[in-house]
């Protein structure tokens, strides 16, 4: 492997915002018919990194030699001329269009009388049986598949322009399990034929299954490329947080569970509460000062209850809703929130962030919304209470009046958890906050939530990461299928594998309710 | 190969043989109702299915398809051309001036055009390089064309006698019969404006630009991330608006003989109602020409019906405006439809 030669060589690259330098000097070499990963913290500069590689944004020092020629990116169109195709994260194909007309904008076939649709889509659909999309009719309207298979289809656009470089940044991040096998096979074809892979995933697992060579980044600085298989996971993660990485799970790993007195009253008791489509009627009792996880595949309706419960979605009638003892109706979140209930969305950057708020902004908008738009929080107060999260929950950098959107993934979502305790509320719900976060911000958030339940806050903890499900609740509901199967209370002898036997073992009897 | 592709593989299958888009049906609903506009007029009034009618309704608004087809660009990227009415004054008032100094009018024609550029090309740069809002760019060029109209003459102008523009609003007849109102009439105005159309259809459906008009309308960041040219086509969008404007402006003006700083109030509201109602989502990505073209005639059928039915001329806007919320909400019906089947 080391006689080979790199088809893209990236030396010292630097790139600097306004008061920020995002890159300083970092490596990069990507061998043919590789798999090559980007490892580091959110915040260590893969995404930036990324973009210098695709010419979106210009690099203030460094080289980029692609295929033995030096290259001066001014467009993302000059980076796919050298070869370079990139995947991204929110798969950026245009979902009024047709697969095939996605995968071959740009490049349709052409006659003299124009587009010749019928060999544009002739030679769509060999593009996409090279993706084992060969049942897809290119005609299909692009927004009626699912995300994976427009991943795939993302990837047979970069075969259409013979690249020689592909980069897929965070594509696993959306998929289950069968559809990130699937996008293996893909990935170990392409490599096959010669075309080098780059890798950006935060599943290590990921890493370790698909990729041969790994490049570590932190704070904007190159640590060190090395063959995966030569290298342990601890010191990958040590080299990744510049910490001991056994910090990390020893987080919640006491498992001192809070026993719940006899005759105490539950912050949010429900009863058969559900919705039609959604979530079939749901038993479900937290008490105040613990964690309740809710574990499940996608699509088990673990994110539908945690929206229930808030009134994000109205149930149906018939199930009852009881907050500390007393009979309420929660069908919108304005009530919830008067209720002091919180629930800090899954998709962060939709339905979470407003991108153009500053920080501060952004963390006062729902105590704002719970006080009424007439009576604006007193400067000082805001003040203090902005400055009392951001330290509590390590927000960096620490400026409150920079745009959300400028700060890393694992900060906003500190920013979003801040947003719903400065509401004081008695039960928070978390869907996914360790998300697409990098493991430095995923320690402390997962630390924040049991200090919460600590002082005495319900915390309801939905993730699809068993493994700190499993490590972090006190109570864990096992979802499937739009069915609550199972309540798990946790101890010594839960571990993931409890729940994946829970969830493999149980079958649900249609017709009757569970 | 996997349960997600079986599954599409099944979606797929159930399609075959009948590639029906449901993002037709705004535009399908245009075409059913403008022939429902006709056999009803035609029922009660018994004037509707003669060729007369179908003569003067293609020649009285030649110049509203051609805007139509021009507001259809823009409109499909999800942006906007306010300025089309502003540059049919500004030309005519510019034409007929010329041509009242004795230039000859293919000469003034040129200008015209040459004026609808400048005006499309001046929205372009706004857009592009000072980073504006389609909206406010176009509303800037709006007010600067038809203040630059009326300084030039708040005057009534009319084309002298024998000036070479008739040639345009000449009658063809195509079908000659004793009665003129079976008569098959048609003009210059009308087959520019049949050309126009295919000119639209050709730049939309056959050429890479017309794809990337498409893209930049799903969304303008994947479109750049693509490697699109999406800079390179909103100038294209904007100039051909421009000039096609222009182009509705030379045949409007031959059609009437006259031009005023006032003419073409409002027209870029009627184009965008055509646009509208003829299917193309106003958010931009869907939508087609032809849909744009029978929205103009849906358009313009209202007023002889309003006017048949003894409704007060008054009326007629608030016909439009019922209109324009009806196939509004159908195509919010159709996208909400679309996105439950996902």
């Amino acid at each position: 492997m080391t006689d080979k030669q790199p088809i893209v060589v990236m030396k010292g690259i630097t790139i600097e915002f306004p008061g920020v330098k995002a890159l300083d000097g970092v490596d990069l070499r990507l061998f043919p018919g590789e798999v090559h990963a980007l490892m580091g913290e959110n915040g260590a500069g893969k995404s930036t990194m990324i973009k210098a590689l695709t010419g979106v944004y210009k690099i203030n020092a460094g080289t980029i030699v692609v295929d033995g020629k030096p290259q001066q990116f001014n467009g993302t169109l000059d980076a796919q001329n050298a070869g370079i195709a990139t995947v991204y994260q929110e798969v950026n194909l245009c979902t009024n269009l047709t697969v095939g007309e996605n995968v071959m904008l740009g490049h349709e076939v052409r006659g003299p009388l124009g587009i010749n649709w019928k060999k544009t889509h002739e030679a769509a659909k060999q593009y996409l049986a090279q993706m084992g999309l060969e049942n897809i009719d290119p005609r299909t309207p692009l927004s009626s598949i699912s995300i994976a298979m427009q991943q795939l289809v993302a990837i047979a656009r970069a075969m259409v322009i013979d690249a020689k470089v592909l980069i897929l940044d965070e594509p696993t991040s959306s998929l289950d399990a069968n559809e990130v096998q699937d996008l293996y096979k893909i990935m170990r074809k392409v490599r096959d034929s010669g075309v080098a892979i780059l890798f950006v995933s935060h599943f290590l697992d990921q890493i370790y299954e698909i990729c041969d060579r790994m490049t570590i980044l932190r704070n904007g600085r190159f640590i060190k490329e090395v063959m995966v298989k030569d290298t342990p996971r601890n010191e990958l993660i040590g080299m990744m947080i510049g910490k001991s990485a056994e910090e990390l799970s020893q987080i919640g790993a006491k498992k001192a569970r809070r026993a719940v007195d006899a005759g105490e009253k539950p912050i949010v008791s429900i009863k058969q509460l559900g919705k039609k489509g959604t979530i079939n009627p749901v038993d479900l009792d937290i008490y105040g000062g613990e964690v309740v996880g809710f574990a499940g595949l996608l699509g088990s309706g673990r994110t539908e209850l945690g929206r229930l419960l808030y009134g994000a979605d109205k149930p149906d009638a018939g199930g009852s809703y009881e907050l500390k003892g007393k009979t309420v109706s929660i069908s919108d979140p304005y009530t919830a929130l008067k209720n002091k209930i919180a629930y800090s969305t899954e998709n962060r950057r939709d339905e979470g962030i407003i991108g153009d708020l500053t920080v501060r902004q952004n963390m006062l908008i729902a105590l704002q919304a719970t006080r009424g738009m007439l009576k604006p929080i007193p400067k000082k107060e805001a003040d203090e209470i902005v400055a009392k999260y951001m330290k509590e929950l390590n927000v960096q950098p620490p400026d409150p009046d920079r745009p959300i959107k400028n700060l890393s993934g694992g900060n906003q979502q500190k920013v979003l958890i801040g947003r719903w305790l400065a509401t004081h509320p008695d039960l928070l719900i978390l869907d996914e906050p360790t998300r697409g976060i990098d493991i430095g911000a995923k320690a402390e958030i997962q630390q924040v939530v049991l200090d919460l339940a600590e002082q005495g806050m319900g915390v309801v903890f939905i993730s699809s990461e068993l493994e700190e499900v499993v490590r972090l609740s006190d109570n864990i509901e096992v979802l499937k299928d739009r069915h609550k199967i199972a309540e798990i209370e946790n101890g010594d002898t839960v571990s993931q594998q409890t729940i994946v036997d829970t969830i493999s073992n149980t079958t649900i009897s249609t017709g009757k309710e569970a | 190969m996997t349960t997600a592709t079986r599954k599409a593989a099944k979606a797929t299958k159930a399609t075959k043989g009948f590639s029906f888009n449901p993002q037709m049906i705004p535009t399908i609903t245009a075409v059913v109702i403008f022939i429902l506009m006709l056999v009803m007029g035609q029922a009660l009034f018994g004037t509707y299915a003669r060729l007369g009618f179908f003569s003067s309704l293609f020649v009285d608004h030649a110049y509203l398809i051609i805007l139509a087809v021009a507001m259809t660009l823009p409109i499909l990227t999800g942006g906007i051309d306010l300025s089309v009415g502003a540059i049919v004054a500004i030309t005519s008032v510019v034409g007929v001036k010329m041509t009242m100094a004795g230039v000859p009018a293919f000469v003034a024609i040129i200008v015209m055009l040459l004026l609808g550029v400048v005006f499309g090309l001046l929205a372009g740069v706004l857009i592009e390089e000072f980073n504006m809002q389609p909206f406010i760019a176009t509303l800037s060029t709006m007010f600067l064309a038809r203040g630059i109209a009326s300084m030039i003459s708040t005057d009534s102008l009319t084309l002298p006698e024998g000036n070479n523009f008739d040639f345009i609003s000449q009658d063809i007849k195509i079908i000659d019969r004793p009665k003129i109102s079976h008569d098959l009439t048609i003009n210059v105005g009308v087959i520019i404006a049949v050309l126009v159309v295919i000119f639209g259809y050709i730049l939309l459906h056959k050429t890479r630009t017309g794809r990337t008009i498409y893209a930049i309308g799903g969304s303008r960041s994947s479109a750049e991330l693509m490697g699109l040219p999406a800079k390179r086509t909103n100038y294209i969008i904007y100039l051909v608006s421009g000039t096609l404007a222009a182009l509705a402006s030379v045949v409007y003006t031959a059609n009437v003989g006259s031009a005023k700083n006032t003419v073409g109030v409002g027209w870029e509201l009627d184009a965008i109602s055509s646009v509208v109602i003829g299917g193309t989502l106003i958010t931009g990505g869907f939508g087609y020409v032809l849909g744009s073209v029978i929205g103009a005639l849906v358009r313009s059928i209202i007023d002889p019906l309003t006017s048949d039915f003894g409704v007060p001329a008054e009326w007629t806007t608030i016909v439009v405006g019922a209109m324009i919320l009806i196939f509004v909400v159908l195509q919010r019906a159709v996208t909400a439809l679309s996105g439950d089947k996902k």
